[in-house]
């Protein structure tokens, strides 16, 4: 079995998921929600080594998907100008806005630069007093501590060539407008385990006990995966709905006080909109009102932004687990990785590039293939 | 972006505001924020995300970790030059 070789310790997977297949008595479907669980399980096949029974739906935690065109468009529109230095986590790059991405504005001579951290982009606004630099903020609440931390810094020193355009989103949030709409089929949840490394896990029993969800914090390895699914397959079929930990070497209870002192002080909670899904109550955070100088949307006036989503993409269905990326009529022909339509084909966490990326490489004639049935596999079979 | 890395403190600078440290993830060495572990010691495992210590590790599960993204390229991508990520990608040569 070509997948569990892989697994840093397939006599642990097979375990796990012999395990599953013993437990489980009725069909279940969970939804992971974090998009780098999604790569994780797409990639080592976990979704095809589980029991039939077990189905995994993508949820819409990947924070370059969601990040709404209308901001995409904006940080165009700011990277174009001139005096302006640019700065974006590489995964931002090849994100289609209406009609262009960063990677594009630079080549068109916009000051775009790529950083691993916030602070280098603190660090480029130091350096260069006479340039207005933007960071584009996007992420979960992972990512937020670090972004709070560079503007927060930039405060300090008093660094007025510096601002965030920031598009930050929150995890629970999310959950409770999946388990509200109508159409909605998750039963439990993987909860992303780096999330609750900042936050802790205070958050989720009034979500787990409103919605009778199980809400597992899960890590992102296929073995961390495997013991999340355990545990909420675990918990389904005894009727439970709690919130357990399955990833304690990095998530205490209590989060990371540090971080949340320092997200408590720099931002604030608002409704935000996600791209495909639409606006999200008290889903976000932007800057507070100390901090409202430092943001690039009051600084740059961007007024006027018109944009337009490819008709054929259906990335707000993927997002939010109602469709697998093969549903979509545009996968693989006219949007690949290359031309992407949609940002779940670009980002690393975007369930159609993992679609696409892996199911494609698996299905080489070189590989001893997955159990994906002949019919399967032609539709997975993209061209380019 | 999400991911997270495991990596250990080498040395940390007390002076430096806010707090830096050096953390080697499996031989790639890189500076990160500490100010959100403030109390960490040089030999602790941390996980660390966009430049931000996050939390401790402890050291077995760390090597796993880092044996895994290394071994799944996950490391080079983490790292490695986005532009050329980025150009590859444009030109359909990406391979992983
Ligand atoms: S395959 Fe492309 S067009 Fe279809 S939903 Fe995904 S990103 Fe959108």
């Amino acid at each position: 079995m070509k997948y569990i070789d892989e697994f840093n310790d397939p006599d642990l997977a097979r375990r796990l998921l012999d395990e599953i297949h013993a437990i489980v008595t009725r069909p279940w479907a969970l939804m992971e929600v974090c998009g780098g669980q999604t790569h994780s399980i797409i990639r080592h096949g976990i979704d095809q080594l589980l029991p039939d029974k077990v189905e995994l739906i993508h949820g819409p935690g990947c924070p370059v998907c969601v990040t709404p065109l209308d901001v995409i468009d904006q940080a165009l529109e700011i990277a174009a100008r001139p005096g302006v230095i640019f700065c974006s986590f590489g995964d931002m790059l090849r994100v289609p806005g209406t009609d262009r991405d960063l990677f594009r504005v630079k080549g068109e001579g916009g000051d775009v630069r790529v950083v691993y951290s916030p602070l280098d982009a603190l660090d480029l606004a130091r350096k260069n007093p006479d340039r207005q630099v933007v960071f584009f903020a996007i992420g979960f609440e992972t990512t937020a501590p670090a972004n709070a931390m560079a503007v927060h810094q930039a405060r300090r020193l008093g660094l007025d060539n510096f601002s965030l355009l920031v598009s930050h989103v929150r995890v629970p949030p999310a959950i409770e407008a999946i388990m509200t709409a109508p159409e909605c089929r998750v039963q439990g949840f993987l909860a992303a385990g780096h999330v609750c490394s900042v936050m802790g896990t205070a958050e989720y029993p009034e979500l787990a006990d409103k919605h009778r969800v199980p809400i597992v914090v899960t890590g992102f390895e296929p073995l961390d995966i495997l013991e999340g699914i355990r545990l909420a397959v675990h918990q389904l079929e005894r009727g439970e709905h709690r919130v357990e930990n399955a990833y304690p070497r990095a998530v205490r209870e209590q989060g990371n006080p540090a971080a949340l002192r320092m997200l408590e002080e720099v931002f604030e909670v608002n409704d935000r909109n996600w791209r495909g899904i639409g606006r999200i109550p008290a889903s976000g955070w932007r800057l507070s009102d100390a901090y409202r100088a430092y943001d690039a949307e009051h600084r740059f006036d961007v007024a006027g932004i018109r944009t337009e989503e490819p008709a054929e993409c259906r990335a707000g269905e993927v997002l939010q687990g109602l469709i697998k990326p093969t549903e979509c009529e545009a996968f693989g022909t006219s949007c690949t990785p290359r031309t992407p339509l949609g940002a779940t084909m670009v980002s690393s966490e975007g369930a159609c590039a993992a679609y696409y990326l892996y199911r494609r490489m698996n299905n080489a004639p070189a590989a001893q293939g997955p159990r994906v049935p002949q019919s399967q596999q032609e539709e997975m079979n993209p061209v380019g | 972006m999400c991911l997270a890395v495991p990596g250990k403190v080498v040395s940390i600078d007390h002076r430096a505001d806010p707090l830096t440290g050096m953390i080697d993830f499996g031989g790639v060495h890189k500076q990160a924020c500490l100010e959100y572990l403030p109390d960490v010691r040089v030999g602790e495992y941390v996980i660390v995300h966009v430049g931000f210590a996050l939390q401790r590790l402890d050291e077995a599960s760390a090597r796993a970790s880092l044996e895994l993204f290394e071994q799944l390229g996950l490391l080079e991508e983490e790292f490695g030059d986005a532009w050329e990520q980025a150009a590859r990608q444009e030109s359909g040569s990406e391979a992983r």
